[in-house]
């Protein structure tokens, strides 16, 4: 991989192309102006002072709407703060948001758009696992630091490129690992799972089956449900009598009536219900219908609910986004956060900045890149704090991918309130790839 | 020579100028626009290919399909899947890619062509949901929503001899173009030839064509298998060039847009869809840059358009002013 990067660089470097070589020409003319410019001194010492241009690519359209609104709010909050601290390495941050419509075309568009247009220094953001996917080739071509904020695997996994980072949120495969030694403990072996039937539901199917089989447990029915189905009546006589824990991971609107159907089917007998808080992210626990989940537990990656233990930085960062201690908007109490998931933008801000002052980045340049690629996958832990309120970090620099704790919740009286709190070392798994291989 | 032999000498002269202008233009271009643009105008043309393969059918044949996201998908995840799980290399895979497509398209005709006007678009529309939900089954294999990249080796065309860097944009970008401009020759060549008039006369009206004693089904089984192959290149080529394979591409999204492109820039134009896609883009980008309502803009425009222009910019300006454009 790495050799035929090599080689390819070499070939380029020896192909002079007629657009490179107008490019070259316009650039020589554009230095030797310059030279003579009465601008040039004053631009080359703006160039220090000039700001840090984020790319933010946010789902502001599209199926991602609901979390975009608040990864949006959750950037502002951390860029204004940053800011106000005196930015990155005494520059301001300018962020630049564009909306990709939760679409891989137009993500792949975005990310060649903050390159090459607005000229940005990083682009952060992503959370949809197939606008990321594709939006990745696009960065590493285009040798674009991407910091993305999806919890999907596939940085994790290796597939993608040294240019892609997902340092402020945990990925899928180490969130559901962590939650089977305890599941097993307490809520018993015997797993059925309930999951949609694409990637985010067969990346659950895999890891949760093989983690439970490692504590003893089995998942004695899978049941995929496909996306396009509105009414789960059907697939519940599936679930076997002897199951112990009913696993679901539902995504989409139909997941209320997934819910109530639930409800109507068990009636009051029913197992152990376990489930992730991204079927019910931005959704009131109070809503009709959800009455069922009461005494349910949830994976929850930040607790919504302020919880008695409540840190100094989780009020400090509720307050900053404007979180009140239910989830909710503090201007709006109907508009509720997509908390287990937006705190990745705030802790990733928090890494650019940390990694732009280690490498010494002044400018897009190769050679900045490449010393802000390598800063990052030099960084070991993120300590808790009020720049990752969500806990401690540890950082895998050769698969680019964070670790961090996870929670279990309850659903009591319609809120959630933790009642496990994972450790790091729960979630940790065998790096599948090393990105520090690649070539820059 | 008779002034009709004359008239049909100076169309086809006009014809080579204004078509052979606009694909000098887009290689022109390449030399003066901002990288950006370089980088749009290289997924607007491959893009315009898959609506210049679907044009043939709605546009010269008078077929509505609401399914053409299959064939697209077809070689998107024909080229995708034969690059990344059988080690054929990335030209190999684009030959894989434009058979899918192919034999998709042939085969499928011999069933949906039992079909028309309604019925038509409606089974065109499930074929190609049963395709879409058939990559997100086959999970393992397609990665399902998610997609998968090709990176590596894959990045690499060979060909000839020649060794062609696909993530180089200047060849991207060429390339991209070559492909555009050899679908708008050969639906020139197309449109011009007696194959072409009978499918425009199928479109007029069928039963007078099968009357006149023309097999109706046979040529509408060679527009479907035509254009569900120029739309499955299209997609080969979007997976080899932009390096990403996903299920978004084989969605219901992608068969209403090659649609639109149409109606945009002329119906039963050949350089309409190269207008429609282009002119979409930008709509978008511009829009999008002002107001996450941007799709509420393309609408409005669309509707416009639809009042104004019901054969789209360039299927008006035919009626109007240029007769003679194909």
């Amino acid at each position: 991989m790495g050799h035929s990067g090599k080689d390819r660089s070499v070939t380029k470097q020896a192909k002079v192309s007629r657009r490179t070589a107008l490019q070259g020409l316009g650039a020589a003319g554009l230095a030797a102006a310059a030279q003579v410019a009465p601008g040039a001194v004053r631009y080359a010492q703006a160039q220090t002072s000039a700001p840090i241009k984020i790319g933010f690519q946010v789902h502001r359209t599209g199926i991602g709407a609901a979390y975009g609104r608040w990864y949006e709010r959750t950037t502002n909050a951390a860029v204004k703060l940053i800011n106000e601290a005196g930015g990155i390495g005494g520059r301001k941050i300018e962020l630049i948001a564009e909306d990709d419509g939760t679409d891989p075309k137009r993500g792949a568009e975005v990310v060649e758009k903050f390159a090459t247009q607005h000229k940005v220094d990083v682009v952060f953001g992503t959370l949809f696992s197939h606008v990321v996917i594709g939006s990745a080739p696009r960065a590493g071509e285009l040798k674009m630091p991407y910091f993305v904020v999806s919890e999907g695997h596939h940085v994790a996994s290796g597939k993608l490129n040294r240019y892609v980072f997902q340092p402020g949120i945990t990925d899928v495969k180490s969130q559901v690992i962590s939650m089977a030694p305890w599941i097993a403990s307490n809520l018993g072996k015997k797993v059925t799972m309930i999951y949609p039937d694409f990637a985010f539901g067969h990346d659950h199917r895999n890891y949760f089956s093989e983690a439970i089989k490692k504590q003893g447990g089995e998942a004695i029915a899978l049941i995929p449900i496909p996306p396009t189905e509105r009414s789960f009546t059907r697939y519940f006589p599936k679930i076997p009598s002897s199951t112990e824990v009913l696993y679901h991971v539902m995504v989409g609107p139909a997941v209320l009536t997934f819910v109530k159907e639930l409800g109507e089917h068990f009636g009051s007998k029913r197992p152990k219900i376990f489930g992730f808080i991204d079927s019910l992210e931005a959704v009131n626990l109070k809503s009709p219908g959800l009455d069922f989940l009461e005494g349910t537990y949830f994976w929850e990656g930040y607790p919504r609910y302020a919880q008695a233990n409540q840190t100094d930085a989780d009020k400090f960062y509720r307050s900053k986004v404007g979180v009140d201690d239910t989830g909710a908007s503090l201007s709006d109490p109907k508009d509720i956060a997509t908390y287990s998931h937006m705190f990745g933008c705030w802790e990733t801000l928090y890494v650019i900045k940390q990694a732009i002052e280690a490498s010494g980045y002044k400018s897009a340049t190769l050679k900045d890149k490449t010393a802000l690629i390598e800063a990052t996958e030099a960084m070991k832990t993120f300590e808790e704090g009020k720049e990752h309120p969500q806990g401690k970090k540890i950082f895998n620099g050769k698969i680019h991918q964070s670790f961090g704790h996870q929670n279990i919740s309850q659903v009591t009286g319609s809120k959630l309130k933790v009642v496990h709190r994972t450790s790091i070392e729960d979630g940790m798994y065998e790096a599948e790839g090393d990105y520090t291989k690649m070539s820059l | 020579m008779s002034v009709r032999a004359t008239a049909a000498r100076r169309n086809l002269h006009r014809i080579i100028v204004s078509h052979g202008g606009v694909i000098a233009l887009l290689f022109a271009a390449q030399f003066v626009i901002g990288a950006y643009y370089h980088l749009s105008l290289t997924r607007v043309m491959v893009l315009a290919t898959f609506a210049v393969g679907y044009n043939i059918l709605f546009g010269y044949t008078g077929l509505l399909s609401l399914g053409h996201a299959l064939f697209f998908g077809a070689g998107l995840y024909g080229a995708g899947i034969a690059a990344t799980q059988f080690g054929v290399g990335a030209s190999g895979a684009f030959v894989v890619g434009i058979a899918a497509g192919l034999l998709l398209a042939f085969a499928l005709g011999l069933i949906i062509l039992r079909t028309a006007g309604v019925a038509f678009m409606i089974v065109t529309m499930m074929f190609a949901q049963a395709g879409y939900l058939l990559v997100l089954y086959f999970g393992t294999y397609t990665r399902g929503d998610e997609g998968f990249v090709l990176k590596g080796a894959l990045r690499e065309a060979h060909l000839f001899g020649f060794s062609l860097n696909l993530a180089d944009p200047v060849t991207r970008y060429n390339l991209a173009l070559f492909l555009l401009a050899a679908c708008v020759v050969g639906c020139i060549a197309l449109v011009r030839s007696p194959v072409g008039r009978v499918l425009v006369a199928i479109r007029e009206n069928e039963e007078r064509s099968r009357m006149l004693g023309y097999n109706t089904f046979r040529y509408k089984l060679f527009a479907l298998t035509l254009s569900g192959t120029i739309c499955a290149t299209a997609g080969a080529a979007y997976a080899l060039l932009f390096a990403y394979v996903g299920a978004t591409f084989a969605s219901i999204e992608y068969s209403i847009l090659p649609l639109l492109w149409v109606l945009l820039g002329g119906i039963g134009t050949v350089l309409g869809p190269v207008v429609g896609t282009l002119l979409m883009f930008y709509l978008v980008d511009v829009a999008s840059s002002y107001t996450s309502a941007y799709m509420l803009v393309v609408g409005i425009v669309l509707l416009i358009l639809i009042v104004w222009a019901p054969g789209g910019l360039l299927g008006t300006l035919r009626e109007r002013k240029i007769g003679w454009l194909p």
